[in-house]
């Protein structure tokens, strides 16, 4: 079985954003990128599936500005055996929307006919959460989305899914569409051989144009701003000053 | 000219920044606080390196190693002078010496050496014998077939952990038209050799739990399968071998210093005095500014320094100026960044009183401040006579 793992590179998670002046977006000018975490652990876990014998082939995509090669450097390195790079933007400040991406991974998919999807549940840069559900829209698959735990079994998967109330296990057909959540596994290091192997695996250079998908932006962002900063605390004197200003604040 | 890495490079340092950040950090107040590195902890590190393929990294495919080149290398030394050495030890870089192991010395050190499952250490340095190694005198002296040792080394590091030392020992005395010169041999000792002791050695301001200790040989008998390189050739593996790894203290500074700016850095961009972030003073601001230049000009000059070395260039004043840059940047660096601080700079809650301990030692090991400069004059002036 082919895994299809799409890849996102984003802001790294240990950067500080800053809002650019005019509030188009956050400033990723020399800005630090790597490829989001969420994404890792999907690389993660189709190693793992391939480790124990359930997948013979891993696929890294990644679609947006070309220095996303990097990012699928790094998916190489990880264990992915080849990679696609759709370039579908010039500029790093140009987001590609989920809808366009889902329509791209389509197209792939119906080329390279992977048994599964393993994606990120979103990308940490817009949050937007959306690219696995319309994938699986538009390839009328079925999904499981927000992984905790993934089984594949022969003809479909077992996946626990974390919900807003606790876990909750499903039965999917396969082919699926799984994206990852945190606590699924945790990503391994890059070894210092699949670094230096890295380069010799293919690396296929596509556009959005190749694949006919118009990737045009739909949504318009009005406004990007800071987060309010938080106010400072104050400090008590006693409890009974702390119940009283807790009582105020109608906190008890 | 091109400053940029490669994608393995670019790689290679993420991958080892991401593993001190996460395999060595948390262990680090630990340490600092009891002294010791404890075993687990130890084998863990050593494990999940030899898993990653990290380990002895830069001996030769042939012998099990990863090839790296000293750029790559230097890259990777870089990143590890991030953590405390007291761990980064067991991150596993044997010295390259062993290179010039021969027949049965390969299966018994270089091999176990590269693998892991042997950690070795080096002895030179003696109490009466610093930078003046022709000073040294442990002796060897033949007696029979065998060489028989006696004598102490001290400040050797890593050996609490070692399982053979690389001892150069004095076998006899030339005489030369400037006066005597001692003639040195290299021997590979076995931690519990009958008349060989490994005690615990001084108790050091920098690098706590990277512990140094002193080696007394006593009537120690040793064969001559157990010579490194030739029988008074201990000069010539020096030279040859021991040449390169002085770019070490260089790129572990480097390290250091990169991660001593960064708690500059956000400290002065946070910190809040006469209602300004203490950023905003020029007094601050201009010493954040020096740092890094400082920084920066280190670290190109250590890298071209490994380049050279990969090109088969002389590398042996750029070496030097390397390790002298980088110590003496690191210094000033680590003082600077505990002046931003102010008081809490100094208290043990913070790591930045340990970085500035820390880097003391830098500007001494592995050849002094001094003894670089000597090394970078006599390379200029030597060939004009004088």
């Amino acid at each position: 079985m082919k895994v299809l793992v799409p890849v996102k590179r984003v802001i790294d998670y240990n950067v500080k954003v800053r809002v650019k002046a005019d509030g188009s977006g956050v400033d990723l000018a020399n800005v630090k990128m790597s490829m989001n975490p969420f994404d890792e652990i999907a690389v993660e876990e189709a190693i793992r599936l391939k480790e124990a014998g359930k997948a013979d082939e891993i696929i890294a995509v990644s679609i947006g500005v070309k220095q996303s090669q990097e990012t699928l450097r790094t998916a190489l390195a990880m264990g992915a055996d080849r990679a696609i790079l759709v370039v579908a933007a010039d500029d790093v400040h140009t987001d590609i929307e989920p809808l366009a991406v889902a329509k791209i991974l389509a197209a792939i998919i119906k080329e390279e006919e992977p048994g599964l999807v393993l994606c990120g549940k979103q990308a940490i840069d817009n949050d937007l959460g959306a690219t696995g559900q319309m994938l699986s829209a538009l390839l009328g698959w079925s999904q499981a989305m927000y992984a905790n735990k993934v089984d594949i079994d022969g003809d479909h998967a077992v996946v626990t899914r974390e919900v807003d109330g606790g876990l909750q296990t499903v039965k999917v057909k396969m082919p699926t569409i799984i994206s990852t959540d945190l606590r699924l596994n945790e990503p391994r290091y890059a070894s210092l051989p699949n670094i230096m192997k890295a380069k010799k695996k293919p690396l296929d250079e596509k556009t959005a144009a190749d694949y006919g998908v118009d990737v045009t932006p739909r949504l318009e962002i009005v406004k990007t701003s800071e987060p309010e900063e938080r106010a400072a605390g104050i400090k008590v004197g006693s409890v009974d000053e702390l119940v009283e200003k807790l009582k105020e604040a109608g906190a008890v | 000219m091109n400053f940029g890495l490669s994608d393995e490079q670019e790689m290679i340092v993420s991958t080892v920044r991401d593993f001190v950040e996460r395999e060595i950090y948390p262990h680090e107040a630990e340490v600092e606080r009891t002294g010791e590195v404890p075993m687990e902890v130890a084998q863990e590190i050593k494990r999940k390196v030899i898993d990653l393929g990290f380990y002895a990294c830069s001996f030769p495919e042939e012998v099990g190693g990863a090839g790296l080149s000293h750029l790559d290398f230097a890259l990777v030394e870089r990143e590890l002078g991030r953590g405390s050495m007291a761990l980064t030890h067991f991150f596993g870089r044997p010295q390259n010496i062993l290179m010039a192991c021969e027949g049965d010395q390969k299966e018994r050190y270089l091999l176990p050496a590269v693998r892991g499952d042997r950690m070795d250490a080096l002895a030179m340095t003696e109490p009466e014998a610093g930078s003046d190694v022709r000073g040294m005198a442990c002796t060897a002296v033949r007696d029979g077939g065998d060489w028989v040792l006696n004598g102490t080394k001290h400040f050797i590091s890593g050996a609490d952990h070692a399982d053979f030392f690389i001892v150069f020992v004095a076998t006899g005395v030339d005489d030369t038209p400037k006066g005597p010169k001692k003639r040195i041999t290299c021997f590979l000792v076995d931690r519990g050799h009958p008349g060989f002791t490994v005690r615990d050695g001084y108790r050091s301001v920098s690098h706590r739990g990277y512990k140094n200790c002193i080696l007394e040989f006593y009537a120690c008998r040793l064969p001559d399968a157990q010579v490194l390189g030739a029988v008074d050739g201990g000069f010539e593996v020096m030279n040859t071998w021991l040449y390169a790894t002085r770019i070490t203290v260089a790129t572990m500074s480097v390290g250091r210093a990169r991660r001593v700016f960064d708690h500059a850095l956000s400290y002065a961009a946070e910190r809040k005095q006469f209602g300004q972030q203490i950023g905003k003073f020029q007094g601050v601001s201009f010493q954040i500014a020096d740092m890094i230049t400082e920084i920066d000009a280190a670290d190109w000059l250590t890298l071209s320094a490994a380049w050279r070395l990969d090109q088969g260039l002389p590398a042996n004043r750029e070496i030097a100026s390397a390790k002298l840059y980088a110590s003496e940047m690191l210094a000033r660096v680590t003082d600077a960044t505990l002046q931003i601080h102010g008081g809490m700079g100094l208290m043990d809650d913070y790591p930045i009183e340990r970085f500035w301990r820390d880097a003391r030692v830098e500007r001494i090991w592995d050849g002094t401040s001094e003894i670089q400069r000597h090394i970078i004059s006599r390379d200029l002036l030597r060939p004009l006579g004088a």
